[in-house]
């Protein structure tokens, strides 16, 4: 049914032009027969906020002549959760509770990030035990890994390449088991506190880290032999979504899509935190700027990330028993995490201590817990190189027990601009393809 | 935590720059947050909030040359310089803005290529500058970071906006727009971008509830957490 009134309009909006509707019991197909009589070709596709391959809940309102999209433009917001004002009312240690669970496929980056901006702030940044960094950044490579694989793997369902994906989420599975051993959890971990981690790892975690880098060996190369010469996958890849290297600075694009144009732009090696300056490992780059060259800085990426990871594992062995907290029981959680017969928390003798033993030590408890630590008046921003790009946190604090502003810079936020420079022009089809080399997740996007 | 600064670069060496006294911003009586009765024993205990003030000369690294830099190309740009923490803070007024963010990016010496990010915070005690817009920028020609502040005040909300310089700073923009209802004159569509598109207010505003009911539980009630009592 075509009609001159705009069912969606507001109280005092004019329609503009003849507006198609099945409203009032018409039918798609009469509808699709009159716009067919009309001159122009020119279709408004709405894709998504619920649509597979979008990448959560990201809507694409595209404008279509056939099936070449002349302008496309993403609407974001339907996952906005308050996270950040959210945060203004919990203490600084209960933030890391709520950074875990913006971009959730890569939980661990939002803790490091928030607290190395804490840590700023409290001015204790070279006071962080050396054990505690290197189960940071075992923790961030594996997380690394798995948010690649995700990447991939869901890019790859996208172009209708299924094993990609189910093999991805299999290895990334054995990689959250990991995770599940040592932090109760499989994801929104709120395992890494402000002043190192929440528990060192399980007795046998690092039989267990061999195991997955093991399994790990054997099963990364099958991303290789699946996809790198696959023609269907080329033929989906190569050419599509292109951004050069002056576009992706205009727009603040980092991380694997900046690294596709060449550019060796890792802030673990340019400005490095939690002790990246002492791993070895190479920047990877590519040199095409498109879907294609991303999708091979990441997989290379999984190579390097394992090998950071086998060194933490050598060094992990060799602090064996060293502290994971910072030394300022001002500061430091007065626990340990331990596994009980009803899950992760507090440990035994902690219990035991402060229930039988001192009063001082439960009064300190207490006051840590529920009062919290005050952290000096001022503002900090420290980024770090998540699988996404750039992620930091700016904090700011007026002294008091809770973070008086924070605002996370999330990478998907800002590479989401860039999707029409990529699709405008292009087919519908590689709209697709474009995204999920992207990357975002709309957790962290919309925050 | 080290950098790599570009040879020719003095390091950071031993001195620290003096800072100017801070000024309070507010101040803070008590332990525990209003309308409860302070029996933490702390009740008449009164504590100014003092942010970082601006830092006096020479601040050391490359913080010097580059503030000379911009002061030969522009007129008096900065209010006051921060260096605090090992970050650098441009106070910069915002009819200046514009050329401030200009000649960042643009000049050989400076070369911030990169804005990563836009956030803007509202201190509702600060009078005439209630809302802030902060700028984080990176250099990667010389691998510096930089952060630019500017202010507005409640009444005139508005902000130049640096989007025909830094494109990046569009849907940022849009968001700081949102959360705090700061007007950046100029940006091509400044419109909500988080918040559905007919909200009514600007959530991160102080004066903005958090929001949240009170829940049961074994018979207590828990209030929601904007309205518990907590420590300050």
């Amino acid at each position: 049914m075509s009609t001159q009134r705009d069912f969606y309009a507001g109280p005092n909006e004019e329609a503009v032009g003849t507006v198609y509707t099945a409203m009032g019991g018409g039918d798609w197909a009469d509808i699709a027969a009159e716009q067919a009589e009309r001159g122009d070709e020119v279709l408004v596709v709405n894709m998504g906020p619920q649509h597979p391959s979008t990448h959560g809940v990201l809507r694409l309102i595209l404008e279509c002549d056939g099936e070449t999209v002349l302008s496309i433009r993403p609407g974001i917001g339907f996952l906005h959760t308050g996270i950040e004002k959210n945060m203004e009312y919990r203490s600084w240690t209960q933030g890391t509770t709520f950074v875990t669970r913006m971009d959730y496929v890569a939980p661990l980056f939002n803790e490091v990030a928030y607290c190395l901006s804490v840590e700023r702030l409290l001015g204790i940044e070279d006071d962080i035990p050396e054990r505690a960094q290197i189960i940071r950044v075992l923790m961030m490579e594996l997380n690394r890994i798995s948010s690649h694989l995700v990447a991939i793997g869901t890019g790859g369902m996208e172009i209708g390449a299924l094993t990609v994906m189910t093999i991805g989420f299999r290895e990334r599975e054995m990689i959250l088991d990991f995770f599940e051993a040592v932090t109760g959890l499989r994801m929104n971990h709120a395992y890494i506190r402000p002043g190192g981690v929440a528990g060192d790892l399980p007795s046998d975690g690092i039989s267990h880290l061999r195991d997955v880098i093991a399994w790990l060996h054997k099963h990364l190369p099958e991303y290789a032999a699946f996809c790198n010469e696959n023609p269907i996958f080329k033929g989906r890849m190569c050419g599509i979504g292109y951004q050069d290297l002056a576009a992706c600075l205009a727009l603040g694009v980092t991380g694997p899509v900046l690294r596709s144009t060449g550019f060796d732009w890792d802030l673990r090696k340019k400005q490095p935190y939690c002790g990246y300056e002492t791993y070895e490992f190479d920047t990877v780059t590519w040199d095409t700027s498109d879907s294609y060259g991303r999708f091979r800085v990441r997989l290379e990426e999984m190579w390097q990330s394992l090998r950071i990871v086998e060194q933490c594992a050598d060094r992990l062995e060799a602090t064996t028993g060293q502290p994971v907290m910072v030394d300022d029981p001002k500061i430091a959680w007065p626990a340990q995490l331990a596994l009980g017969p009803d899950g992760q928390g507090n440990s035994h003798e902690h219990i035991k201590h402060i229930m039988g033993q001192s009063m001082e030590a439960l009064i300190h408890h207490f006051k840590i817990v529920t009062e919290g630590f005050r952290v000096p008046a001022g503002q900090a921003y420290v980024p770090i190189e998540s699988p996404k790009g750039e992620l930091a946190v700016h904090l700011v604090s007026d002294g008091g027990t809770r973070p008086f502003r924070a605002h996370v810079r999330d990478p998907g936020f800002n590479h989401l601009q860039s999707v029409p420079i990529q699709c405008e022009g292009g087919m519908i089809s590689d709209v697709v393809v474009a995204v999920g080399s992207l990357d975002p997740v709309m957790g962290g996007v919309d925050r | 935590m080290s950098t790599d600064l570009p040879s020719g670069e003095q390091s950071l060496e031993s001195r620290t720059p003096e800072q100017a006294a801070p000024t309070p911003l507010a101040t803070r009586a008590g332990m525990w947050s209003d309308g409860s009765g302070d029996t933490s024993g702390y009740g008449r205990i009164v504590r100014p909030v003092l942010f970082p003030a601006g830092s006096e000369p020479p601040y050391g690294s490359w913080y010097d040359g580059a503030i000379a830099r911009l002061s030969t190309l522009l007129d008096d740009p900065l209010v006051r310089v921060v260096l605090d923490r090992g970050e650098l803070t441009f106070h910069v007024r915002r009819d200046k803005l514009t050329d401030v963010m200009v000649n960042l990016r643009d000049d050989a010496a400076l070369r911030f290529e990169l804005l990563a990010s836009v956030s803007g915070v509202n201190y509702p005690q600060d009078a005439g500058a209630e809302l802030h817009v902060v700028y984080h920028l990176q250099s990667m020609t010389h691998n510096r970071r930089l952060r630019v502040e500017t202010t507005c005040s409640d009444d005139d909300p508005h902000v130049p906006s640096v989007v025909r310089t830094y494109p990046a700073a569009d849907w940022h923009e849009r968001e700081t727009w949102d959360m705090l209802g700061i007007v950046f004159d100029g940006h091509p569509h400044l419109t909500r971008i988080l918040m559905p598109d007919d909200w009514v207010g600007h959530p991160q505003r102080k004066d903005y509830p958090l929001g949240g009911i009170p829940v049961e539980y074994k018979g207590a009630e828990v209030p929601p957490p904007d309205q518990r009592r907590d420590y300050r």
